[in-house]
């Protein structure tokens, strides 16, 4: 006779983490580019917004710019905070209805692995996002792509930091809708009013003192902001609130609101609806 | 160490509130057995089955699942276990062979995907997406992500439900073959005849206790229970009710000189013995 077999362990430790997470990521943007209305809604969506917004509102604005030049970078963070924050509350939610996270909890996927893909699919979203945005805004003339390394870089940390932000804001968010089909009745209201209070559709600068205080707590500002100091010329930089890019507080508040979305979600995360959740 | 159970319920109890769900249950899963738990719809079949996978806690008794207390699971003890929960359809865009072969990514010692493909009867399938699967297909789908880990114990919650009789024959072969490798099941199920094609023991389950737990062939004493023994006689349709169903078609034999006309001999299905079980628990409850 031969004993029972030993016992086998589960993968354990980050890099097993890490693995199974990339594996997921793969699995996340495979169903992402499968699901034409996604890629189409998702991918385009700036791109509509900058079209529309710039054929109604085109003045000048000081510092020497066009509203559709400053319009550029703000679009570009409410594309990064869509994919990110409103993406991830309404489809976690909405998985977390039809069972798939129940399923995947019955298994030994390590929970960071699932946390870890949906970051993948994010990423990945932004910047064929941004790269489209980028791409027809400076073929019609609207932005003007920064030469100097040093932007990119800028570029590089905002949307790494605002990606972070925005996904594990949009895990936790996740658990607030009590079911799949009331989250995008919950998300979207509240992705809505960051976008109105953040100036992205008018100039923040000139927006009511109150406002931009509220607005400072939150990140899609830092974003915004961090995002015109790569794509607006440096001297509009006077002509921000702070008069100057801020790139310490942005840095700052980016990384607060990612620690605090991580512990939120790490203490409310619910894998399932319903009393034994 | 090897001789526990791998599964033992001492007194189960889960209620919400003052609404009872489970009450006082008790159950023992020999290893390698292949167990179904029996009851209607609302009888606490699921209830008992996910506080064993360790999804719901329990208000009170005692449970152990392969050695391990199902109220604090960890991912070594999820390694040894495959679970095929109800209901499906949550797969849209992604592929048969790309939803098991990742699955298989998540267990330290996997089967091949592509032999758990054909052991569901998917390998026809398997390069069409999840949403053009039909539900039958979706349901295997569902049992090959359940077995791709190598699973020592494999909780089955009304894996059936929406097969047609020939896919329902094949699935049987596939538990059998899983159940003669050595995996443990645990089966809930509707379908009565399922449970006797399939199970070493069968467990009545109604208002959240646990009836009878029994053989199929034994349950409710349905190897002692009376035999009806039926013909043709001079003066019309004669039925005899007799524990000794042999000595009496012998007797008929002689009587009529040979073959005995219309002659019918049955035991209470399982069937009948269940429902009888089960309204009879609704009246004393």
């Amino acid at each position: 006779m031969t004993a029972t077999p030993a016992t086998v362990r589960a993968g354990h430790g980050p890099l097993h983490a890490a693995s199974i997470g990339w594996e997921r990521g793969k699995l996340e943007l495979r169903e992402f580019f499968r699901t034409r209305e996604s890629v189409v809604f998702t991918l385009t969506f700036p791109l509509i917004l900058l079209l529309f917004f710039t054929q109604v509102i085109n003045y000048p604005i000081r510092g020497g710019l066009t509203f559709s030049q400053y319009f550029v970078p703000g679009v570009l963070a409410v594309g990064l905070f869509g994919a990110s924050f409103q993406t991830l509350a309404i489809q976690i939610s909405i998985e977390r209805e039809k069972g798939i996270l129940k399923r995947l909890e019955g298994t030994p996927m390590p929970p960071a692995a699932y946390f870890i893909g949906k970051i993948i699919m994010v990423f990945t979203v932004v910047l064929l996002e941004t790269a489209i945005l980028l791409g027809a805004s400076a073929a019609m003339g609207k932005v003007k792509l920064p030469t100097e390394p040093g932007k990119y870089l800028t570029w590089l940390w905002i949307t790494i930091l605002g990606v972070a932000a925005g996904s594990v804001l949009g895990m936790a968010f996740s658990s607030v809708a009590r079911s799949g089909k009331a989250a995008p009745a919950v998300v979207t209201p509240v992705a809505l009013v960051l976008q109105f209070i953040s100036g992205v559709y008018f100039v923040f600068a000139s927006s009511p003192t109150w406002l931009q205080i509220t607005a400072s707590i939150f990140p899609l500002r830092w974003i915004a902001q961090g995002y015109r100091s790569v794509f607006l010329p440096d001297s509009y930089a006077d002509q921000e609130v702070a008069h100057g890019w801020e790139h310490g507080r942005t840095a700052l508040v980016l990384a607060a609101w990612a620690i605090l979305g991580l512990l939120v979600t790490a203490r409310t995360f619910r894998w399932r609806n319903g009393r034994d959740a | 160490m090897t001789d526990q159970p791998a599964i033992r319920v001492r007194g189960l109890r889960k209620s919400y509130g003052s609404q009872v769900a489970v009450e006082d249950l008790d159950l023992d899963v020999a290893r390698g057995e292949c167990f179904a738990l029996l009851g209607p719809n609302g009888a606490g079949k699921t209830t008992t089955v996910e506080i064993l996978e360790g999804y719901r806690p329990r208000s009170g008794g005692e449970v152990s699942v392969l050695g391990v207390d199902p109220a604090k699971p960890n991912r070594d003890w999820r390694a040894r276990m495959g679970i095929v929960l109800q209901g499906t359809g949550e797969f849209e865009t992604v592929t048969v062979r790309e939803i098991v072969s990742h699955f298989a990514r998540y267990y330290p010692a996997p089967r091949d995907p592509e032999e758990v493909i054909a052991a569901v009867g998917l390998t026809g399938k398997a390069t069409a997406r999840a949403a053009a699967l039909s539900g039958g297909q979706r349901r295997r789908l569902d049992v090959a992500l359940g077995i791709v880990g190598r699973p020592e114990l494999l909780f089955l919650d009304e894996p059936t439900t929406g097969f047609d009789p020939e896919a329902r024959q094949e699935f049987w072969e596939l538990i059998r073959g899983l159940s003669a490798e050595g995996t443990t099941i645990l089966l809930t199920t509707h379908y009565l005849y399922e449970a006797e094609a399939l199970a070493n023991r069968v467990g009545v389950i109604a208002k959240g206790r646990m009836l009878e737990v029994a053989t199929p062939a034994s349950l409710g004493g349905r190897a002692e229970a009376a035999t009806l023994v039926g013909w043709d006689g001079p003066s019309g349709r004669e039925i005899l009710s007799t524990d000794t169903p042999t000595a009496q078609v012998v007797k008929l034999s002689e009587q009529f000189g040979g073959e005995i006309p219309g002659l019918t001999v049955a035991r209470p299905t399982l069937e009948d013995t269940y429902l009888e079980m089960i309204s009879k628990a609704e009246v004393t409850a």
